[in-house]
């Protein structure tokens, strides 16, 4: 977690807080080496772009004799990079340290860092050189001959003062025997014999009669050598060089010779010889710029920190690159964590007041100040004693909508919706036909789309992100279960989906959509005060037999409304209300959310109660699906059985129904039943038929759901149920919902 | 693709829990438990996701193996699997069981410090930093609502908590308040970082050297008491690892005993107590392979020590109070130094 958590932070974070995990991820650094070496590699890519993050732990990368030699390696790569002018004596004077190290690997790299830390910083070059070359006397070969490399890489920087040093070095030769340490004395003394005019030659003459023993890289640098002697001092070295070249020539190794035949062409005038011979001079001794020494993490920042692809610092199979930053800035909606459009509902309120009627607590809907601009309204309505209703399911819209685009759908839609709005019913149905008509196509889009915008949401409630990652089967509506996971994800979900509903009077609860928002108080009849409330399919804390629901208040009147709260409750025989905490103030513009509690003793009666505010009293009811009168419960497929054998006769009841086509698929067949009724799926064995389980929340009995698919569309619908009347009515949902 | 660390992590898990199980984690006792090994990976990991790591959780599925149950087991045919789900899972508070019934009620906190440092030459502090944890055993009845506070939680610099604790308020006020776990956890670790001073509690002499001309060096190491307010050192002991030139040692300890591996060139010197009147000390002479020249490193030396009764950061816990059951519980606090990775660098 800490690890994914510096990744967030590495990437997105300001400079001033990336501080925070250097603290975390040093703590790591006690844990087992198989972890220490990861984050080192980890911190290693962190130090190389901001320095300043780890250098109040600098003393925590201290290497301890006991550690593994690969996590001294990349301690010491840090403690490099780490390195700056104020620290350096410190950092070096640990260097000094581990050089007398028994662990010779280590040492050479000890050398190479020192070196490093020597380009980097100027004004300790000499020190670094000057205790490079003590080391030069060590008794170990192998570092003399690192220390030598580096003094290579660091004289080829200012060459002129160091005349001595090559001197020096040029003494060695006779006693270093690896190759790269020898060739690097080699190449030295070739490039800067200027300097050292009466040495040169005689490491030739050395060199010359070794040759034959020689490495490879060791005989190419003698040519070079000899050649670039022949230029310069062609006096005293003619005949040694045209030895060599001779010697050469009839090397083992091709290259070698290819090299010599090159070099004789080019230095020694023939007649033949063109033009180049001229620029001989030139070409050797031209100016080299110096080798930079780098930081072999330097490469490794494009990868995703943290990442196997990071580790082995080669592209893994699956590796996402992280994308780059968006060009446009998301629309400022996706870092709401509630319902996030409540505030901006006040710029479109004055178009639709001239169409809306206003009606009595439960009146027509629009009431949704959504800014969903491209779904279809997936709607039917239906004719339902005197008042309409009309449920419409809206998406919310994705962010990366252009502008335009949108405030054009939103004109269109505003017209669909006041449409609906002024005709009569009849013509209301047949238009929510043809609109639902138009979603049938518009369902799997609008699946994706579901998925765009918990993603897209970044920042403050991380968790729940991180939960919908881990919620791998696409359907946009959860599954309701207890577990901690899916609850969090139907809270987000309520965020996202955003419905218009009136009321609904008659028993019919159609489902589509998530968790579904119904209307308690509207805003016109609420002067500004708009309610709404949905059954968060969450046990409610404190009465196991309550039903738990939302209600979402919101104040879209320009003056605080005060203490807000439930009273009067008239509630039926044996129902109970637990009422929400009487809220203070909401300012305008502002939205609350509560939980209240409401035993509905399992029927589907409505529950009236009064909402007071500091002026007003407002007559509300609240009436449940019969689906969200129970609870999802876990059973096995056997328990399933045997519950089931116990509920048979007037208890059971039977429909039969056809599937439409686009129920045909098992993830759309559950998801309709678990958004019509707060059931939990049964494992099931066999494949065309489904199971699902539940409690009445206040009673505790069964309910049983079993949908058998038979040929084609045909399929069975099957609910046992000791409450008959919850029974039937739940058939009856269900059948609606799948036939969709 | 996959974060290494998450891999890394979990195998450690994994053999934690085995160790948790049967004592030890090797070759012969996985095949000897493959049964138990299976069910418990099996819970473990659900189609390459860990699922259930909590060492707790994993004991309710599936209950380790003792000789009893062995032997009913083989008997009847049965595995160790519960048949039950653990309870607590599910449950809003999911690191505790519910049901929870001791007739002793107790709670016991370790303070444990363990001090890390790097002591160069001249015996000056290099690197020193404190790493603590509070170790927590809790046997209570019921749902108990724990607050701890401390007498200076300022000094703890970065902290990790268990899930139990309430953050909040351990931000707002600096207290601890949580629903302890049933049985042993770990309620807290915490790091005091190097900018404060770290006293170290004891010191050493030494003097190692080699001759270039003989195959003999002398080697002499004293291991002392400082700041330690009072308290005794306890359990010290001195382990080095030697150059590779060193054939063998010929020690004299004035006190405790001595090992030296010719093998893997350790030595160990197990001390014990420190009495400050007399300090402990180990004399004698190296013998050095003859032919080869003088080792151009001298060893390190590894100092392990306890020191009981003093929490070295200057720690304290100013009180604990219970909450949410009515019975009195009988709450303890014990306080503990020791030497984390502590080198003395000659």
């Amino acid at each position: 977690v800490v690890m994914a958590v510096a990744q967030l932070y590495f990437h997105l974070a300001p400079k001033a807080e990336v501080g925070v995990i250097a603290k975390a991820l040093v703590r790591l650094l006690r844990s087992h080496s198989e972890v220490q070496y990861v984050v080192l590699q980890n911190v290693a890519t962190m130090s190389i772009k901001r320095r300043g993050m780890f250098e109040p732990y600098l003393k925590s990368f201290y290497i301890r004799s006991t550690d593994p030699t690969q996590i001294k390696i990349l301690k010491l790569e840090v403690l490099t990079n780490l390195a700056n002018e104020t620290n350096i004596s410190t950092i070096l004077r640990e260097f000094q340290t581990y050089i007398r190290s028994m662990d010779k690997d280590f040492v050479a790299a000890t050398i190479q860092a020192i070196g490093r830390c020597a380009t980097n910083i100027g004004k300790v070059r000499d020190t670094c050189l000057n205790g490079l070359v003590q080391l030069l006397s060590n008794r170990d070969e192998l570092v003399v001959a690192e220390s030598v490399v580096v003094i290579k890489k660091l004289l080829q920087m200012q060459p002129a003062q160091h005349s001595e040093i090559i001197k020096h070095m040029a003494k060695l030769t006779d006693n270093i025997q690896v190759p790269m340490a020898r060739a690097s004395i080699l190449w030295l003394i070739g490039e800067y014999c200027e300097h050292v005019p009466k040495i040169a030659p005689d490491v030739l003459r050395k060199m010359a009669k070794s040759f034959t023993n020689e490495e490879d890289i060791v005989k190419l640098q003698v040519i070079n050598l000899a050649a670039k002697l022949y230029l310069t001092n062609s006096k005293q070295s003619k005949l040694l060089t045209q030895y060599v070249l001779n010697l050469a020539k009839y090397d083992q190794n091709y290259d070698i010779r290819d090299r010599a035949r090159f070099i004789r062409q080019l230095i020694v005038p023939t007649e033949k010889s063109g033009a180049l011979n001229k620029y001989a001079k030139k070409l050797f001794l031209a100016q080299k710029p110096a080798p930079i020494l780098e930081s072999s993490f330097k490469d490794r920042d494009h990868f995703q920190l943290g990442s196997l692809s990071h580790l082995l610092n080669a592209k893994a199979v699956g590796y996402q690159e992280l994308p780059d930053w968006p060009d446009e800035a998301p629309d400022p909606s996706v870092r709401n964590v509630e319902v996030p459009e409540w505030t901006k509902c006040t710029s479109r309120e004055k178009r639709k007041e001239k169409v809306e009627k206003p009606f009595y607590s439960d009146s027509e809907g629009e009431s949704g100040p959504t800014e969903s601009a491209d779904s279809e309204p997936e709607s039917v309505s239906e004719e339902s004693g005197r008042r309409r209703s009309s449920w419409r399911a809206r998406e919310e819209e994705e962010e990366e909508e252009e502008e335009e685009g949108a405030k054009k759908a939103k004109k269109k839609k505003a017209s669909q919706g006041r449409k609906s709005h002024t005709e009569t019913s009849s013509e209301e149905a047949s238009a929510s036909e043809s609109s639902s008509s138009g979603s049938d196509s518009g369902s799997e889009a609008e699946a994706k789309r579901r998925k765009v915008p918990p993603s897209s949401r970044a920042g403050p409630k991380e968790i729940s992100l991180l939960d919908l990652d881990d919620f791998t089967p696409p359907p946009p509506q959860p599954v309701p279960s207890s577990s901690i996971v899916s609850t969090s994800l139907v809270t987000d979900l309520e965020g996202l989906t955003l419905t218009d509903t009136s009321l609904a009077p008659a028993l019919l609860s159609p489902a589509f959509g998530a968790v579904r928002t119904y209307e308690l108080l509207h805003r016109m009849a609420g002067e500004g005060l708009s309610v709404e409330y949905c059954f968060s399919r969450r046990p409610f804390p404190g009465d196991p037999h309550m039903v738990a629901i939302q209600i979402q208040i919101s104040n879209n009147t320009d003056a605080e409304v005060k203490s807000l709260r439930v009273s009067e409750p008239k509630p039926l025989s044996g129902m109970r209300i637990q009422e929400f905490p009487e809220i203070e103030r909401l300012a305008p513009g502002d939205t609350a959310s509560v939980v209240m509690g409401i035993d509905f003793c399992d029927s589907t009666q409505a529950a009236n109660f009064q909402l007071c505010t500091h002026t007003r009293h407002f007559y509300v009811s609240i009436q449940p699906p019969v689906g969200e009168l129970m609870a999802p419960v876990f059973m096995s497929e056997n328990e399933f059985k045997k519950e089931q054998g116990k509920l048979t006769g007037m208890s059971e009841i039977t429909e039969k129904l056809m599937l439409p086509e686009k129920c045909w698929s098992d993830h759309a067949i559950v998801q309709q039943v678990t958004v019509a009724a707060n059931v939990g799926r049964v494992p099931c064995g066999a494949d065309n038929e489904y199971r699902f389980a539940a409690k009445t929340v206040t009673s505790g009995s069964l309910v049983l759901i079993t949908l058998e698919r038979r040929e084609g569309a045909v399929a069975q619908l099957t609910v046992n149920s000791e409450k008959m009347v919850i029974g039937t009515m739940l058939v009856k949902d269900i059948v609606q919902a799948l036939a969709q | 693709e996959v974060p290494p660390l998450f891999v890394i992590e979990f195998l450690h898990r994994v053999v934690d829990t085995f160790q948790d199980y049967f004592g030890v984690c090797s070759e012969v006792m996985i095949k000897d438990n493959v049964v138990v090994v299976y069910e418990v990976l099996e819970e473990m990991l659900d189609n390459g996701f860990p699922l259930a790591t909590e060492s707790n959780i994993l004991k309710e599925l599936i209950k380790p193996p003792t000789i009893l149950r062995t032997v009913v087991n083989t008997i009847t045919g049965s595995t160790n699997v519960g048949d039950q789900l653990p309870t607590g899972q599910l449950s809003v508070v999911p690191w505790r069981r519910t049901g929870v019934k001791y007739t002793n009620n107790e709670a016991y906190f370790d303070v444990i410090e363990e001090i890390d440092a790097i002591i160069d030459k001249s015996g000056s502090t290099i690197t020193a930093e404190i790493q603590g944890v509070i170790d927590a055993c809790v046997k209570l009845t019921g749902m108990p609502d724990l607050t701890l506070s401390f007498m200076n939680p300022r000094l703890l610099d970065d902290v990790s908590f268990h899930p139990c604790v309430r953050f909040k308020r351990w931000e707002s006020e600096r207290i601890l308040s949580f629903i302890p776990p049933d049985g042993n956890f770990r309620l807290l670790s915490y790091h005091v970082s190097a900018q404060n001073l770290v006293a170290i509690p004891v010191y050493v002499k030494h003097n190692i050297s080699f001759r270039d001309s003989s195959s003999l060096g002398r080697f002499e190491i004293t291991v002392g008491p400082k700041q330690t307010m009072g308290k005794t050192v306890e359990g010290v002991m001195v382990t080095s690892q030697m150059p590779k030139g060193v054939l063998n040692m010929t020690l004299t300890p004035s006190q405790g005993t001595h090992i030296f591996d010719p093998v893997t060139k350790l030595l160990s010197w197990d001390v014990g107590k420190i009495n400050p009147q007399k300090l402990p000390s180990l004399k004698g002479s190296m013998s050095l392979q003859a032919g080869t020249s003088k080792p151009d490193e001298n060893p390190t030396i590894n100092l392990q020590f306890k020191i009981q009764q003093l929490a070295i950061s200057g720690l304290k816990v100013n009180r604990l109070d219970m909450y949410g059951e009515k019975y009195k519980p009988f709450k303890g606090i014990k306080y503990m130094t020791k030497a984390g990775k502590f080198q003395v660098r000659t």
